[in-house]
C-alpha cells in the first residue's frame, strides 16, 4: 500500500452525491495528476459526514480542514492553494452561524463537539468500497475476537450486559433477542438485517450502509455465531441504490478475504449474506411483515407470539435487528460491555443517531450519547432555528412519534423519557418546526403517511387512521367542531389500543401529542376558524390593500385562476370565491399591496 | 386471462423466463423476480405478471396482490422523464407540497400519472435521504435540491 | 403437559396448553364476539388473521388490548372481557367497520343471516360517530356468485378458503390500507379468473359481500306459466340441511317435508336427483369395471385410476389446473345433468311434453351447479337439460315467500318414476359416498356375489384424504378419497408423480362433500354442523329398503325401456361428456419485433 501524506475526504453520501460530489472527486484527482501529486495525496470518496446542510463536504487530513458547499470548479483552488501552497481556502471554510467566524479546524465545529460517534465511527473517514480501509480501523477485529476467544454464550452475555437496545423501533434488548434466538432449537436459523428504513426524514441506516457497510456484515456474522445461524439476509430498500451497490461490493470483498463463507478464520464457522429487496412499504419495518415480504408475500404483519426469534423466515428462528443496532456491535465486543454501558442513561445505553432536519440550521446526521437533551441537539449541534424564527416543536420518532415542545427541551433523551412525553425514539427522525408551521397540519401530514402505508389488515388501522385523517382535514378546512376534538382523542386511543402491529399502535401519536401540547391551536381552528400559523389555506383570505396597489397588473397576470381583476393603473381586487390561495400574487407584488389574514 | 393489450418483446420475455429460472422458479423469490421484471419492462403490465405467475407456479391473483401492495411496483408505464417529488418530512416542512402542486399544474397530471405525450410522469416518494437539500425533486437519476415552485419551470425546460 | 389456570371475568378457568382466550372464555359461558375468526374443528379449517379486532380483551399487565382469538392462555393470566375500555374499543372498531359499509341492510341478501349485522346488534350500535369516505367497487356477477365488495370487511375468510383450503387461487388480498379488498387478479370479474364456483367463499362470508346468484324469481315465473310443465329434482345433501333454515337442529332429516313443500309450491312433478345418482353408479361403475378389466388385461392404452366426475367444481378445477389429465376422470355426467338429460328425453316423451315446454329445476347444495347447467355441452338446440339450479338457501327463501309453515308440513313421497332411489344414491351427499355406492354395485357385478356387508365404514369419515383397500373376491381394489380441492390437488400431484397406485378415486370440492356445499344453510363458523349432516345422510341410507343402485327397479326399467345398457350408444350421448382445457393462464406467445 502506498502511504499518502495527505488525504482529501469527499463526502459520497446521497445528499452530497446529488450535489455532484462524484465530479468533484474526479476533478480533484485530475488536478493532482496534473500537478504530479497523486502519489502523495489521496482523494477518498467516503460515506456521509452527517453535515448534510452544507454539502458537498470536503475534509483535508491531517490538517482537519472542513470545507463546505464545494463545487467541482473549486477543485483547482483547493489543490493550488491548500495542497501546494499550504493556504486554506478561506471562502470555503465553514462559518459558525453565531460568531460568524470561519472555523479553521473541524474540531472547533459545534456540530461535532457534542457528538459521540460509535455507530457512525467510520462514516466520513474511510472509503466504503475498500475493505482494507475498514480493516485498518478495526474492521472484523471483533469477529476475529468472538470466533477465536469467546463462546457464543459469552458473546451474547457481552451484548446483553452492554444494555444495547434495538435502534429501530420499540427498543427491545438486543442481547435478550439474541439469547432467545440462540436457545430456539432448529436445523436452520437466520440472521436478518432490517435496512428497510421507511421513516420519512430518517436516513441513518442508509448513511451507515453507504459509509461503513463492513460493520454491518461483521456484526451480522457475530450475530450468526451467537445464534447458530449460518445465513444472513439484508432486507434493504430498493430506493437506496448507492447503499445496495456498496453493500454488494463489501460482501464480495469480505468473501474474497475469507470473512464470509466457509470456515471463517479457520474456526469452522460458516456464514454468508444475501440481499433481499424491499419494495416500498413502510409496514415492512415491522419484523413479521418484513419476514413475509422476504418470503415473497404481501408485507402484512402477523400476531406475535410466535416471535421471529422462535418462528421467523421460512418458519425458522430468525433474529432481526436494524442497521444502526448492528453498527454498535463491533465496538461493544472490542471495547467491552462496561465501556458501552458507561455511556447513556440508566436504562438506555450508548448513543443514538438522529436525523436532524426541518427548520434547523444544521441539517444532518448526529450521534449523541443517550441522555443528551433536545436543547443540546437542536440549538448547539443543530445551530438553532433557521432564519431566526421561533422554535415551536420537535417531532421525534417519525410517524410513530409525537411533537414535543419548549417544555420538553431539557429532558434527557432516552427510550423511556420520550415515551413518557408521548413520543418515541423510533428510528431517530428529528424534525424541527417553527412558528410558521401549523401543528394540526403537521398531524395531518403524518396521518396522510399512515393512511397510505397502513397494510389494511386490521380494521382500526385501516379505517380508523383514514377517519382520523378525514377529521383533521375537516379541521384544517375550518369546518371542524369542538366535538371533533373528542372524536379525535377517542379514536386515537382505540386505534392505539386495538391495532395489530406497531404501526397502528403508534400511528395516532402525532395526533395525541399535538392535542396534548397544542390544544390551543386545535381550538383556534374549530372555534375561531383560524390557523394561528397561517398555514391552512382554507382559513386564509387574500386581499389587496387599495392604498398600496398601483395597478401594475402583475398580480392579475400571475394568478393561475384569474381571480384578480382591475384595470391598468387602477386598484385591483381579489375575488375570494375564485381565489385558490396559492400565494402567487403575494410573492409577485412589489408594492406590499397583497395581504393575507 | 387479460386481453393482451401490451405486446411484449420476445427477448424481454425470454430474459424474464431466465430470471425466474435463475431463482429456481422459487415462489419465495417473487419480490426479487418482480424487481427484475420491472427493470426489464419498465413496469409490470398484467401480461408480465401472468408470465411470472406461470413460471413460479403461483396464482396470478397472488402476483397481483403483491404488486399492488408495494408502492415501488407500477402497472403504469413511466414517462420518459419520471419526476419524483420527495415527500419526506424534511422536504414537507420545507415546502415540498407547493412544489408538487406546481408540477401538477404545469404538467396537468395527478400523482401517479403520465403526461399524454409520455414525456413526464409524476410520483411522490418518501425521503431520498437528502434532507439537507430539502425540498428535493428527482428527474430520472438526477437530483435537484432546494427546489421552489418558481424553479419548476426551469427544471421542466431542461427536458422539453 | 400441565393444564393452564387463568381467570376470565373473575371466573377461574382451566384449559389445555395452547388454548386461545376465546375458547377458554367459551368454556365458562363467555361468548366473545368475532368477525374474522373461523374454526371448523371437525374439518381442520381455520382462519385466524387477527384482523377485525372485535374480539379484543383486557389482559392485566399488557399495555394494549389483546385479540382473544390469537392470544394463547398463559398460567396466571387475569383477563377481562367486558370492561368499559374493552366495550368502548369494540364498539368504536365496529363503528369504524360500519362506517365503510353500505346501509342497505333491509334489502341485502344476507339480512337476517349476516354475522356483521348480528354483531352490530349485539354490541348495541345505534349511531356511527366516525363517518367518512366509503369504498366503492363494481359489482361482479358470475353464473354462480355475486361479489359486492362494498360490503367486504376484510375478514379474509374467503381468501383463506379459496387459497389455503381449495388452492384455487382466484381471490387474493389486493392493494393496501383503506383501498385493500379481496379480488381476482387485475380486479377482473370472477368469470375471467380461475374460480371453480365451489362457493366456499360464499359459505364463509360473514356479510353480504359474497352471495349466490338468485334464481327464485325465474322459478316463480315458470310455476305461474300454464304452458310449462315444471319438474324439480333435489340433491341428496339438501334433505339433511334444509331444516336448519327453519330453526331445526343440524342433522335433522326433512325429506318428507321438503317434498311436501315442493308440491305445495306447485311443481308438477317432484323428483329426486338420487334417481340420477343411481343411474350415475350404473354408468360410472360400469366404466370403472371396463377400465379396470382392460388395465388388468394389460391394455397399455388404459390408465388408472378412474376419478369420479359428479362434482362440477371439481370438474372446473381439473379443467383449469390439470388439463393434461382430463382423460382420467370418468366421462359420466353429474347426477344433476343425467337427470336433466333423461327428463328432457325419456320423461318428456313419457308425458308427451316437448322439451321446450318442460322446465327442469334442481335444488342443490351447490353453487357450481348453476354454472354447470349453463355449459354448452348440456344444451340441445340452445335448450338446457337443466334450466335452473337453486341452492338449499334459495329453496328455503322460496318456501318462506310462499307462506308455507315448513315445520308443520306432513311428509310426502317423491313422484314416480324419477323419484325412486336407493341408499347408495343418498350417500352421494357426503364425502366417500359416491365411491361407496360404486363399490356396492361394482363388487356385485364384478364378483357375481351378493355383498354381505353393505356399509363400508373404512370409506367414511372427515379426514381430508383417505384411502382403503376393498377386497373384490381376492382382487384388492385401492381406493382414494379426497374432499376439498387442496386435498384433491395433493392426490392429483401424487398421481402425476406416480407415487400412488389407486384404482379409483372420489373427489368432492367442498369440505365434507355436498353436505358442506356452497349453497347450504350457513354454518356461521360452528363446528360439527357438517358432521351432523353427514350422520343424517348415513341414517337415511340405513332406512332405505334398497341400498344398491343396480337394484333400483325404475333404473332397470329405464335401461329396458330406453337406454339399453350402461355405456350404450344412447347412454354415451345422453349421460356422458367430455372435458376441456380451460386453463386461464395460457402460455403467452410473444411477438417478435
Amino acid at each position: 500500500m502506498i502511504k499518502h501524506k495527505i488525504h482529501i475526504l469527499v463526502c459520497g453520501g446521497t445528499g452530497c452525491k446529488s450535489s455532484n460530489s462524484d465530479l468533484l472527486v474526479s476533478t480533484l484527482r485530475n488536478e493532482l495528476i496534473e500537478n504530479g501529486l497523486d502519489k502523495e495525496v489521496q482523494v477518498v470518496l467516503t460515506g456521509c459526514f452527517g453535515f448534510c446542510e452544507q454539502g458537498p463536504i470536503v475534509k483535508v487530513l491531517p490538517d482537519n480542514i472542513f470545507y463546505v458547499g464545494v463545487k467541482p470548479d473549486d477543485a483547482h483552488e483547493i489543490i493550488a492553494e491548500h495542497i501546494i501552497k499550504g493556504r486554506k481556502v478561506q471562502r470555503l471554510l465553514y462559518v459558525d452561524p453565531k460568531t460568524k467566524e470561519r472555523i479553521q479546524d473541524a474540531k472547533g465545529m459545534n456540530f461535532y463537539k457534542k457528538q459521540l460517534r460509535i455507530a457512525l465511527r467510520n462514516c466520513g473517514f474511510i472509503d466504503p468500497e475498500s475493505i482494507d480501509e475498514s480493516i485498518a480501523r478495526d474492521g472484523y477485529a471483533a469477529l476475529a475476537k468472538v470466533l477465536t476467544e469467546l463462546t457464543p454464550a459469552e458473546t451474547v452475555q457481552i451484548v446483553k450486559q452492554s444494555g444495547l437496545r434495538g435502534r429501530g423501533g420499540g427498543g427491545f434488548s438486543t442481547g435478550l433477542k439474541w439469547e432467545i434466538t440462540a436457545k430456539s432449537q432448529a436445523d436452520q436459523k437466520y440472521v436478518v438485517c432490517n435496512a428497510d428504513e421507511g421513516d420519512p426524514g430518517a436516513f441513518m441506516d442508509r448513511s451507515i450502509l453507504e459509509g461503513d457497510p463492513h460493520t454491518v456484515i461483521e456484526a451480522m456474522a457475530i450475530n450468526g455465531y451467537c445464534t447458530g445461524a449460518d445465513k444472513g439476509l439484508v432486507y434493504i430498500r430498493a430506493e437506496y441504490p448507492l447503499a445496495i451497490e456498496r453493500l454488494k461490493i463489501a460482501i464480495k470483498q469480505a468473501r474474497e478475504y475469507g470473512l464470509l463463507g466457509q470456515d471463517i478464520f479457520g474456526t469452522g464457522f460458516n456464514f454468508d449474506i444475501d440481499l433481499r429487496y424491499g419494495a416500498g412499504a413502510f409496514v415492512c419495518g415491522e419484523e413479521t411483515a418484513l419476514i413475509h415480504s422476504m418470503e415473497g408475500e404481501r408485507g402484512e404483519p402477523t400476531f406475535k407470539p410466535p416471535f421471529p426469534s422462535e418462528e421467523g423466515y421460512l418458519g425458522k428462528p430468525t433474529n432481526v435487528n436494524n442497521v444502526e443496532t448492528y453498527a454498535n456491535i463491533p465496538p461493544i465486543i472490542l471495547q467491552g460491555a462496561e465501556w458501552f454501558s458507561s455511556i447513556g442513561t440508566e436504562k438506555s445505553k450508548g448513543t443514538k443517531v438522529f436525523a436532524l432536519a426541518g427548520k434547523v440550521n444544521n441539517v444532518g446526521l448526529v450521534e449523541v450519547p443517550m441522555g443528551t437533551t433536545l436543547r443540546e441537539v437542536i440549538f448547539e449541534i443543530g445551530g438553532g432555528i433557521k432564519g431566526n424564527k421561533k422554535f415551536k416543536a420537535v417531532q421525534t420518532g417519525g410517524p410513530s412519534g409525537g411533537c414535543l415542545t419548549e417544555k420538553h427541551l431539557d429532558i434527557p433523551i432516552d427510550y423511556d423519557n420520550l415515551i413518557a412525553c408521548g413520543s418515541m425514539m423510533g428510528s431517530g427522525g428529528m424534525i424541527i418546526v417553527d412558528e410558521d408551521d401549523c401543528m394540526v397540519s403537521m398531524a395531518k401530514y403524518y396521518l396522510d403517511f399512515t393512511v397510505e402505508e397502513s397494510c389494511g389488515k386490521c380494521s382500526p388501522c385501516r379505517i380508523g387512521n383514514k377517519r382520523l385523517y378525514e377529521i383533521l382535514e375537516t379541521i384544517t378546512k375550518g369546518k371542524g367542531t369542538v366535538e371533533d376534538l373528542d372524536r379525535l382523542r377517542n379514536l386515537s386511543e382505540v386505534i392505539k389500543d386495538t391495532s395489530l402491529c406497531g404501526l397502528g399502535q403508534t400511528s395516532p401519536n402525532p395526533v395525541l401529542s399535538t392535542l396534548d401540547n397544542f390544544l390551543d391551536e386545535y381550538e383556534a381552528h374549530v372555534k375561531d376558524h383560524k390557523c394561528p400559523a397561517g398555514q391552512c389555506r382554507d382559513l386564509m383570505t387574500y386581499w389587496i390593500e387599495p392604498e398600496n396597489c398601483v395597478g401594475c397588473t402583475a398580480c392579475a397576470r400571475v394568478c393561475p385562476v384569474s381571480a384578480i381583476s382591475g384595470e391598468r393603473k387602477e386598484v385591483h381586487i381579489i375575488d375570494a370565491a375564485l381565489c385558490i390561495k396559492c400565494g402567487a400574487c403575494l410573492e409577485k407584488c412589489k408594492f406590499n399591496a397583497v395581504y393575507v389574514s | 386471462m387479460s386481453s393482451i393489450k401490451v405486446e411484449l418483446h420476445e427477448n424481454q420475455v425470454n430474459e424474464l423466463v431466465e430470471v425466474c429460472k435463475s431463482f429456481s422458479n422459487d415462489p419465495f423469490e417473487l419480490i426479487h423476480v418482480l424487481h427484475k421484471a420491472q427493470s426489464i419492462f419498465g413496469y409490470l403490465p398484467a401480461e408480465v405478471q401472468e408470465i411470472v405467475a406461470r413460471e413460479l407456479k403461483i396464482p396470478v391473483a397472488k402476483v397481483y396482490g403483491v404488486v399492488t401492495f408495494y408502492s415501488f411496483f407500477s402497472m403504469i408505464p413511466k414517462g420518459q422523464n419520471p419526476i419524483s417529488i420527495c415527500m419526506g418530512t424534511a422536504c414537507y416542512v420545507r415546502g415540498a407540497e407547493k412544489v408538487l402542486e406546481e408540477f401538477k399544474r404545469k404538467l396537468a397530471v395527478e400523482v401517479g400519472e403520465t403526461t399524454k405525450d409520455g414525456r413526464f410522469s409524476l410520483n411522490c416518494l418518501r425521503c431520498v435521504g437528502a434532507c439537507g437539500l430539502a425540498p428535493v425533486v428527482m428527474v430520472g437519476d438526477k437530483t435537484y435540491g432546494r427546489v421552489s415552485p418558481d424553479g419548476v419551470q426551469e427544471i421542466l425546460a431542461e427536458y422539453m | 403437559m400441565d393444564k393452564i389456570n387463568l381467570i376470565i371475568d373473575h371466573k377461574p378457568v382451566q384449559v389445555e396448553p395452547g388454548t386461545s382466550l376465546l375458547k377458554a372464555a367459551q368454556q365458562v359461558g363467555i361468548n366473545i364476539p368475532t368477525l374474522c375468526y373461523l374454526h371448523l374443528e371437525d374439518l381442520n379449517i381455520e382462519n385466524k388473521p387477527g384482523g377485525c379486532r372485535i374480539c379484543v380483551v383486557e389482559v392485566s399487565g399488557r399495555r394494549n388490548l389483546a385479540p382473544s382469538c390469537a392470544t394463547v392462555c398463559q398460567e396466571g393470566m387475569v383477563v377481562k372481557t367486558n370492561t368499559m375500555r374493552v366495550l368502548n374499543a369494540r364498539r368504536t372498531v365496529m363503528e369504524l367497520i360500519l362506517s365503510d359499509h353500505p346501509f342497505d341492510c333491509l334489502i341485502c341478501a344476507k339480512s337476517g343471516t349476516c354475522d356483521l349485522q348480528k354483531t352490530a346488534q349485539d354490541l348495541g350500535i345505534r349511531e356511527i360517530h366516525y363517518k367518512g369516505e366509503q369504498s366503492h367497487y363494481k359489482e361482479d356477477r358470475s353464473p354462480s356468485i355475486i361479489r359486492d365488495m362494498d360490503k367486504c370487511i376484510l375478514c379474509r375468510r374467503c381468501e383463506m378458503m379459496c387459497n389455503k383450503f381449495q388452492t384455487v387461487g382466484a381471490l387474493w388480498g389486493i392493494n393496501r390500507g383503506f383501498t385493500s379488498v379481496v379480488a381476482p387478479a387485475f380486479e377482473q370479474d370472477l368469470v375471467k379468473s380461475t374460480c371453480t364456483y365451489c362457493g366456499q367463499c360464499v359459505a364463509v362470508c360473514p356479510t353480504g359481500a359474497l352471495t349466490e346468484v338468485d334464481n327464485t324469481n325465474q322459478i316463480i315465473r315458470a310455476l305461474a306459466n300454464p304452458k310449462k310443465t315444471v319438474i324439480v329434482q333435489t340433491a341428496p345433501a339438501v334433505r339433511a340441511a334444509l331444516g336448519e333454515e327453519f330453526g331445526m337442529e343440524p342433522g335433522s332429516l326433512v325429506t318428507g317435508k321438503m317434498v311436501s313443500a315442493l308440491k305445495q309450491l306447485g311443481f308438477d312433478y317432484v323428483f329426486d336427483t338420487d334417481f340420477a345418482a343411481d343411474l350415475t353408479i350404473m354408468e360410472e361403475g360400469t366404466e370403472l369395471l371396463k377400465r379396470l378389466t382392460n388395465y388388468l388385461n394389460g391394455n397399455k392404452e388404459e390408465s388408472l385410476p378412474i376419478l369420479t366426475s359428479c362434482c362440477p367444481a371439481w370438474v372446473n378445477f381439473f379443467e383449469e389446473y390439470f388439463p393434461e389429465m382430463k382423460d382420467i376422470p370418468s366421462t359420466a355426467r353429474s347426477p344433476q345433468q343425467m337427470f336433466g338429460a333423461i327428463a328432457k328425453t325419456y320423461f318428456a316423451d313419457k308425458i308427451g311434453v316437448d322439451r321446450k315446454d318442460l322446465i327442469v329445476a334442481s335444488i342443490m347444495p351447490c353453487l357450481a351447479k348453476k354454472y354447470e347447467c349453463q355449459r354448452e355441452e348440456f344444451k340441445t338446440d340452445g335448450n338446457p337439460d337443466v334450466d335452473y339450479a337453486l341452492s338449499t338457501r334459495e329453496l328455503a327463501a322460496l318456501i318462506k315467500q310462499s307462506n308455507i309453515d315448513f315445520l308443520s308440513l306432513p311428509d310426502a313421497d317423491f313422484d314416480k318414476p324419477m323419484g325412486e332411489s336407493t341408499g347408495a344414491a343418498v350417500i352421494f351427499g357426503t364425502t366417500g359416498g359416491v365411491i361407496e355406492a360404486a363399490v356396492r354395485t361394482a363388487y356385485e357385478v364384478y364378483t357375481g356375489k351378493t355383498l354381505e356387508r353393505i356399509s363400508f365404514e373404512e370409506l367414511r369419515g372427515m379426514e381430508g384424504i383417505r384411502h382403503a383397500t376393498i377386497d373384490f373376491n381376492g382382487l384388492p381394489i385401492n381406493i382414494g378419497i379426497a374432499h376439498g380441492l387442496g386435498n384433491a390437488r395433493e392426490l392429483l400431484e401424487s398421481i402425476k408423480a406416480g407415487t400412488c397406485n389407486f384404482h379409483a378415486i372420489e373427489i368432492m370440492a367442498c369440505p365434507g362433500g355436498c353436505i358442506g356445499g356452497g349453497g347450504q344453510p350457513l354454518h356461521h363458523g360452528k363446528s360439527g354442523v357438517i358432521t351432523a349432516r353427514q350422520k343424517a345422510i348415513y341414517q337415511e341410507d340405513l332406512a332405505k329398503p334398497i341400498r344398491k343402485s343396480h337394484e333400483n327397479p325404475y333404473i332397470k326399467e329405464l335401461y329396458t325401456e330406453f337406454l339399453g345398457e350402461p355405456l350404450s350408444e344412447k347412454s354415451h350421448h345422453l349421460l356422458h361428456t367430455h372435458y376441456f382445457d380451460r386453463s386461464k393462464v395460457k402460455v403467452v406467445i410473444p411477438k417478435t419485433k
